[in-house]
């Protein structure tokens, strides 16, 4: 039993303080608790939280010029980046230049500064070659008379930069800006001014997908939860049924479905209501994107709200019909406002999986399909710009969690319900 | 029966309603509901009395017959247009308004004006002393108080017929006396005609003017509640209100007003004949536990058998004693504890009684 003394803390029986027996009888629950998540946590912090860390980390690491390059990369960092550096940085580079090439790491550099110089691969490989022939030390002007280039302030500017441990050339440049000459920052050129557009567009077709889901699983949702359990059990293994199947053999059928000579241009063909010269182009574009993914993102929407509108009592339409309430009144005052979270809760399913989703627009998305996680694997595969790459998740991740943020503040996360 | 003087304001007639085709859950109801009465549907569950009370809500749709309400058939009348309150089980409050809002509900629905709207809805609160709860939500008041607001959204509109769904059910037992007070007093105020649906018979006794004990689809009787416990018709009716001996046995002698019921192998019963078959005719007996005296004073019962103490079972007022009379070893007699009264002992021999008018004979 616990005891008071006057002024002290409660006690229990033995005449230890009562929070103190506390956190020992419970020490016991909460190692066991901890036991229970902790496999769970390990694969999540090594298989999860690490790559996006490291990920988002190569976004602004910049450990080329330094790691190959480390002397003259010391210098450039010392230097006031006006005009021209000294002469004995252009001989430290010369030097270093000759050595990379030596050791094969000079094509690393090389790749590096033609992110940031188009052109400048072979300027350096070039250079590297023909400094690694020369007998004597090379210098300055052995440098320059390889190619004007050399010469020029641009390139300096580029290579101080570079020359820094972090950079963020790679974030300005998934936001179509880079820096200039005299390392401010600017717009790309025109025709190089991409990202920007693919976000919005990544944005706005994630939004119409959602948009479409919602009002295609709404329906069919609350006839699940309106049904008896036998017909809502069927409805709702029609439903998984995608689930079940192969993610490429529903998208290759949209293909068989929607291309040119497919079969539902075939069937409109036949049936008149479009010539044999007038086929749709309905696959291999946005068009084709948007029908494949609302398919397969479908179920995402359809179970968080069929679970939500299987808690909705029926009583509550009658409560509102027997109070005056026409059928059409009653579920828009009474019913959809209870469905409000299922609604949330699904919206931000498919929205959160449509903004990454890859597989489906490179499959059928052709050249206006592609969505922005096409060129974060374009850039990881590819061109292999990892630091590009991972600036673009960055940006994507950034804006999932500031969406996220805003629901939270809207909505509540705590109304969510997902089952 | 409805006085012949009061205005009918609902008719059932030969309403049948049947979900499969198969089997009718009512069987041809007929019934009249007066202006201004309090009726309860009283049955087990599966007895159609809930069945009855969403067809009038108009929730289900008769298979045959007529519902009229106030002189007019309201069978293909939508619910929404059928101006009637309903209370329901679990209370269907709108879990995402207030309480005001779901009490203003049916007035907004009504198009009244905000001020009228504000003045009903506070009115309403003060009927059901909750005059404080106007902002919160169902979710933040307790059974009594989500009850009491169910109750007053069912009353602002000033419907013509409130209807309850076995409204208590999910009270303890405590509130669940206090609320059918509460209900009866709000009834007695306005004058509103209510038809009660519940299983639990003490409640339709407590609150009704008149019961109707529904089992198997059909009304076993209509009542007011003190006729019902004291001239139950049939044996359904006997066994469902209140407590109930039972004794079977078969007609020997009808005398007018009296009968004979050979009770089987252990001697005649003096009692009421009320719904019987004549002399030959299976009969089952129906005696009240109170009405039984043990050791009654000689000749002033017709009524004497030996009984043999089974088991007391102390209640503060009474005991309950469990009998063996005449082969039937669960008879009840419910012995008062007042000053003076004998003492029974399990396993002793004494004598019981009992009035022929006190004793019921119905259909077996």
């Amino acid at each position: 039993m616990a005891q008071v003394e006057a002024g002290g803390p409660m006690l229990d029986a033995a005449g230890v303080p009562l929070k103190v027996s506390l956190a020992r009888a419970e020490r016991r629950n909460r190692m066991r608790a901890l036991g229970l998540v902790l496999p769970l946590l390990a694969f999540i912090l090594i298989t999860f939280v690490y790559p996006i860390a490291l990920m988002v980390f190569r976004g602004v690491d910049n450990p080329t010029v330094s790691e190959f390059l480390p002397e003259t990369a010391e210098m450039l960092r010392a230097w006031d980046g006006e005009g021209l550096p000294e002469d004995a940085v252009f001989a430290s580079m010369a030097r270093e230049f000759a050595k990379a090439s030596k050791e094969r790491t000079l094509g690393k550099v090389a790749t590096r500064l033609n992110y940031e110089l188009s052109g400048s691969r072979s300027l350096v490989t070039k250079s590297g070659r023909n400094l690694r022939r020369l007998k004597t030390e090379p210098t300055k002007a052995d440098l320059v008379a390889l190619d004007k280039r050399w010469n020029q302030p641009e390139t300096w500017s580029v290579l101080k930069r570079l020359a820094e441990p972090y950079t963020l050339s790679y974030y300005l440049a998934a936001i179509d800006k880079t820096y200039n000459v005299d390392g401010a920052i600017v717009d790309q050129p025109e025709s190089r001014q991409i990202y920007v557009a693919l976000f919005l567009r990544t944005l706005w077709v994630s939004l119409l997908i959602t948009a479409l889901c919602v009002l295609l699983a709404y329906p069919i949702a609350y006839l699940m939860a309106i049904l008896p359990t036998k017909t809502s059990n069927l409805l709702m293994i029609l439903v998984l049924l995608p689930f079940w199947t192969s993610l490429l053999v529903r998208t290759s059928s949209w293909i068989v479905l929607l291309q040119t000579e497919g079969v539902l241009n075939d069937i409109l063909v036949w049936t008149g209501i479009i010539g044999d010269d007038g086929r749709i182009q309905m696959i291999y574009n946005m068009t084709g994107t948007v029908v494949a993914m609302v398919h397969i993102l479908l179920p995402f929407m359809v179970l968080p709200l069929f679970s939500v509108m299987k808690t909705i009592s029926p009583t509550y339409m009658r409560a509102a019909k027997s109070l005056g309430a026409t059928p059409a009144r009653a579920f828009w005052t009474v019913y959809f406002p209870q469905t409000v979270p299922g609604i949330g809760a699904g919206s931000i399913l498919v929205f959160i999986l449509a903004i990454g989703y890859y597989i489906t627009p490179a499959l059928v998305g052709g050249r206006t399909g592609q969505l922005i996680s096409n060129f974060i694997a374009y850039h990881m595969q590819q061109s292999l710009n990892w630091g590009l790459a991972a600036a673009l998740g960055g940006i994507l991740l950034a804006g999932v969690l500031a969406l996220y943020w805003i629901y939270n503040r809207l909505v509540g996360i705590d109304n969510m319900k997902l089952g | 029966m409805v006085a012949e003087n009061a205005e009918i304001l609902v008719r059932f007639e030969e309403v049948q309603k049947s979900y499969d085709g198969e089997v009718l859950v009512v069987k041809n109801l007929n019934l009249d509901i007066a202006k201004g009465e309090f009726l309860t549907m009283l049955g087990p569950s599966g007895s159609g009395k809930t069945t009855c009370l969403m067809m009038l809500a108009g929730f289900e749709t008769a298979t045959h017959g007529k519902i009229i309400l106030d002189g007019e058939s309201i069978n293909n009348v939508p619910p929404h247009k059928r101006d009637i309150g309903m209370v329901f089980q679990n209370y269907a409050l709108f879990p995402h308004m207030t309480v005001a809002e779901n009490l203003a509900y049916p007035l907004v629905v009504r198009k009244m004006s905000k001020s009228d709207i504000e003045a009903r809805v506070q009115r309403a609160l003060d009927m059901v002393q909750l005059g404080g709860f106007a902002g919160r939500r169902p979710a933040q008041l307790s059974g009594g108080q989500a009850q009491r607001v169910a109750v007053a959204r069912a009353l602002v509109f000033e419907p013509k017929l409130v209807l309850m769904d076995e409204p208590l059910g999910a009270l303890d037992k405590q509130l669940r006396e206090q609320m059918q007070y509460e209900i009866k007093h709000i009834h007695d105020n306005l004058g509103v005609t209510v038809v009660y649906v519940t299983h639990d018979q003490s409640e339709a006794l407590t609150m009704s003017d008149r019961v109707a004990v529904f089992n198997d689809g059909v009304i076993q009787q209509l009542a007011p509640p003190d006729q019902l416990y004291e001239l139950p018709e049939n044996s359904f009716v006997a066994q469902f209100i209140g407590e109930n001996n039972k004794l079977s046995g078969k007609v020997t002698a009808v005398n007018g007003s009296t009968c004979t019921v050979e009770v089987d192998g252990s001697g005649e019963v003096k009692a009421v004949p009320v719904n019987i078959d004549g002399i030959g005719s299976r009969s089952s007996l129906s005696l009240r536990p109170e009405r039984v005296m043990v050791n009654p004073s000689d000749g002033t019962c017709p009524n004497v058998f030996d009984a043999q103490v089974e088991e007391l079972i102390y209640l503060g007022d009474h005991m309950r004693t469990r009998v063996s009379v005449c082969g039937h070893d669960d008879f009840i007699v419910k012995v008062p504890n007042s000053a003076g009264h004998v003492h029974l002992r399990p396993g002793e021999t004494v004598k019981v009684g009992w009035q022929a008018e006190d004793c019921r004979a119905l259909d077996a």
